[in-house]
Formats: C-alpha cells, structure tokens, sequence
C-alpha cells in the first residue's frame, strides 16, 4: 500500500471578487514508503497547492487525501514540512530552540530534547551554531535549521517546499548534496516541490510533471534508477534530464503565454 | 573611558549644546525676566527641591503615568491579543476601538472631572482611555501581521492552538506591543499635564498653571525642563528595558 494517495483531488480557490480558480483538478498520486518524490512543475501550476493539501494546511474541495488508510483532516506531525522561505521560523529562539520546538510542545525533558536537538543539527552540518539566532545565519544556514527541525520530530514524511529556491547556485548544489546524504541516512519518505529539472534530477527517485494550470494535473512520472552520487556531465544524467524536459517544455511555454 | 565617551558622548555634546543656545537666547536676545536662562532655573529648582514643592509635584504626575500605563497595558494587551486572534471578537470590538481612539482623552478631561472628581482617579482613568487604544491597535496588529508559515509550521510539529498561541502567537507579537506601550507612555505625558493644568491640586500641570496664575515664569520653566528630561529618562529606562529583556524578539536581531 501506498504511503500516501491523492485520489481525483481538486481544490478551487475563491478571489475577492468571487471569481473561482481552479488550481488543480482530477489530481491523482501515489508516493510509495521510503522514496524521494519530486513533484516538478512551471511556476503557478499549483506544486504549493499540492504540498499544502498533503501537509493538511488546507482541505481539499473534492477528492480524497489517504495518509495509510486514513484521510488526512489537518496538519500533524506525521508530515513535517520544510518552507522556502525562512519566514517560518522563530526569530526569538536560537538555532537549537528552534529544533527543539516540537518535542517542547510533546513535553520532552528538557535534557533529552536538547540532546536530540543537537544530534540533528550536528546531522545538518550546523555544529557551533546552537546559540545563534535565525538572523545571524545565512540563508542556507536557516534552511539547515527548518530542516533539523522538522527531522529531530521524527515524522513518516517530510514535504519540502521548494525549500533551495531562494539560494545561491552554490549554496543550493551543496544543500542538495547533503539533501541525499541525510536521506540516505534516515530513509524517511520525501515529497519535494522544485521547478527545477536539475534539481529534480539530482535528488529525485521519482519525478512527477505537473501540466500548467489552471486545471493541473500529474503529466507523468518518471522513474529515475541512479545509483550513488549523481554526476550532472554523467551521460546517464543528461539523458533523464531530456526526458523530464520534454515532458515540462510545452507546459511552460502554456504557462508562460497564458502569464502574459 | 573611550567605550564611555562613544556610547554617551553624543548626548553629552547635545545637551550642553541644548543648554548653551538657551543661555545664549535667554540673555543675549531676548533678555527678558519672561525667558530665563538656564543658570536661574536651575537655581530654583534647586529652591524648590529643598522645600520639597518640586518632588511633590513630580512624584504626583509620575504615580498617575505609572499606574494609568500599567493598568492601561494591562487590559489592552489581552484585549489585543483576543481581536487579533478572532476575526469575528475584531468586528465587534472594531466599533469601540476606531470610535473611542478619535476622541483624544484631552477632550474627556470635562468628563472624566465630572465623574471621577479632581482627585487620583480622573486622572488614571485618563491615562487608562489613552494607553489602552494605542496598545489594543498595536497589539492587534502584531497578531495579523504573524507569517502564516509560522503558525503552519507549529502545526506540522504537532502543537495545539493552546501552544500555538502561547509559544508562537504571543511572542510573535511582542516588539508590537513594545511599541504601543512605548507610544503609550509618550501620550501618556501630554494628557496628564492638560489633565492637572485644569484639575489637580499637586502635578507638574498644576505647577505650570500656578505659575501662569502667580506670574512665577521660573516655576514654569521648572516644570517644563521637569517634563523634557522625565520623559527623556523614562523613554531611555523604556529601550533599554525593551533591549535588556526583550532583544531577542525586537525584529532587528
């Protein structure tokens, strides 16, 4: 059984004026225990919408959501989730305050949970950095601590949502690497949201394409049998990174002309 | 002393500037007894210290601020806290709010008079009606200005909306509400000089109109110079409280 199904799942959404967008319709996945899935997609086809409606932050307006066999009603810490931004962490606690928040709120001891803490932002690769507030860490520090933060919690699943997006080049390719490391370590299941093909390429075991939307839909998936570290000259490589571009191009030539 | 001078030297350096461009006003252009000069004021209120008039005054005005502000934040913050986080409590209470903060708690001094008398209580109350509508509207909208994906993020680390609110929500807002309260205290010295200069038998105001009645220009310019540095050591006492314990959530670090 899957780990988590989305069955024909659509959500409309309503604007001021009381017009209706339809962001994504007769959606329908399956991420299977253990993978790493990356949901790929032109900007605005609703990746954030889907993410968002498996985290439980919103509900579906029709269709179904199984988390097991139980429909998913609302957040909980099954599925952690990593954001893009750093807006979701808590500038008033330190690094490791941060980390530790959801074993406070479980009413974790105190010793145990900063012992916890710690092994996970060691994990992360922020060693030394326990005391520093969110504003003195760069910007892929403080993904490190979402990260930390959402894994010291245990969950089935974690859901990134485009979370390197906002990095450098640099940053972000090293981010990745560590991505696969701490993942291979920990095996928990992935769901990661990029509209980045080379991203998708290089952390995904499977890639979903998402159509443009309104109306969005799964296009296809691919699975991607890449063993050890993944090369981007490898040949191997580029041949799945063509197969993936097919598949989005004419998605974000419709999303783009339907932009303008 | 280097660490001295460049923490406190720019203030040094101002109000030994403020003081002389007074001297030099009070006696080379204007010289006049209605404007005296530093060096005369400050020789009465060193009179009216000995004689112990000026701290009467002074703990007067002070005692009102202190306990208005306080009970003033006090029941604004909860009130605040509550509009921000219920949309439905925001509409019902959005009607008091924008209504009464129009009406300048200078303008229900008469009221106030009238049913409290001219004693303590008019003047807390008006000290109340001015600090509550600054800290309720600042700490409200600290409350709608929280990034959702905070409280997302609580959620998806299994917290109730208890802890939400108590571990997220509420420091969230915090420099709001800092602000408010520092606002707070800064209206809180005009409404008590009107308040005392038309009823009150001690307060820096009643000072100020005393010395208008008695034509004492010193004891006026006493009650003033009183007025700036109070609210000058007061605002410092207020950010460096803010700093001390409460830097971690000021929005800067």
């Amino acid at each position: 059984m899957s780990l988590v199904r989305l069955r024909n799942v659509q959500k409309t959404y309503r604007s001021l004026q009381g017009a209706d967008y339809v962001a994504v319709e007769g959606f329908d996945l399956a991420i299977e225990a253990g993978e790493f899935f990356c949901l790929l997609g032109p900007s605005g086809c609703g990746k954030t919408t889907v993410l968002k409606l498996v985290a439980g932050f919103e509900s579906p307006t029709a269709g179904e959501i199984l988390m097991g066999d139980t429909p998913v009603t609302g957040a909980s810490r099954d599925r952690g989730v990593v954001f893009q931004g750093d807006d979701s962490l808590y500038g008033w606690l330190t690094a490791v305050e941060n980390v530790e928040f959801g074993l406070r709120m479980r009413g974790v001891t105190k010793s145990e949970r900063r012992d916890r803490a710690m092994r996970y932002l060691e994990l992360v690769g922020l060693h030394g950095q326990q005391q520093k507030y969110p504003a003195e860490l760069s910007g892929g520090m403080k993904q490190r601590i979402q990260i930390a933060r959402a894994l010291v919690n245990e969950p089935t699943m974690l859901l990134m949502d485009e979370p390197f997006a906002a990095l450098d080049a640099q940053t972000r390719a090293l981010m990745q690497q560590e991505l696969v490391t701490v993942w291979r370590a920990m095996r928990t299941t992935v769901l990661f949201i990029t509209h980045d093909i080379d991203e998708a390429v290089t952390l995904g075991t499977r890639i979903g394409v998402m159509r443009a939307g309104p109306r969005a839909a799964v296009k296809g998936v691919l699975d991607v049998s890449l063993n050890g570290a993944r090369d981007r000259t490898d040949d191997v490589f580029l041949r799945y990174y063509r197969q993936v571009y097919e598949m989005i191009r004419d998605e974000v030539a419709k999303s783009n002309a339907r932009a303008e | 002393m280097g660490c001295w001078w460049s923490r406190y030297g720019g203030y040094l350096v101002g109000f030994v500037s403020l003081f002389t461009l007074w001297h030099l006003a009070a006696v080379y252009l204007v010289g006049s007894v209605l404007f005296p000069p530093p060096s005369v004021v400050f020789r009465k209120a060193m009179v009216l210290l000995r004689n112990g008039v000026l701290i009467e005054h002074l703990w007067a005005s002070v005692q009102r601020i202190l306990a208005g502000f306080i009970a003033g934040s006090l029941l604004g913050i909860p009130i605040g806290l509550a509009m921000g986080s219920f949309r439905s409590l925001r509409k019902i209470l959005e009607p008091y709010t924008e209504f009464l903060r129009f009406i300048p708690s200078v303008a229900m001094i008469t009221v106030a008079v009238i049913w409290f008398g001219i004693g303590e209580a008019s003047k807390i109350f008006l000290i109340v009606y001015t600090t509550i509508f600054i800290v309720i509207l600042n700490t409200a909208a600290g409350v709608s200005a929280i990034a959702p994906n905070k409280i997302r993020a609580a959620q998806a680390l299994g917290a109730t909306r208890a802890q939400i609110f108590l571990h997220v929500a509420l420091p969230a807002t915090v420099p709001y509400i800092l602000t408010g309260m520092r606002l707070a205290m800064a209206n809180s010295f005009t409404t008590i000089v009107a308040a005392e200069l038309i009823a009150a038998n001690e307060g820096l105001g009643k000072m100020l109109w005393d010395g208008r009645m008695f034509m004492l220009v010193d004891d006026i310019f006493v009650s003033l110079v009183c007025l700036g540095l109070l609210g000058f050591a007061v605002d410092r006492m207020f950010r460096w409280s803010i700093y001390t314990f409460a830097g971690k959530y000021s929005p800067a670090t």
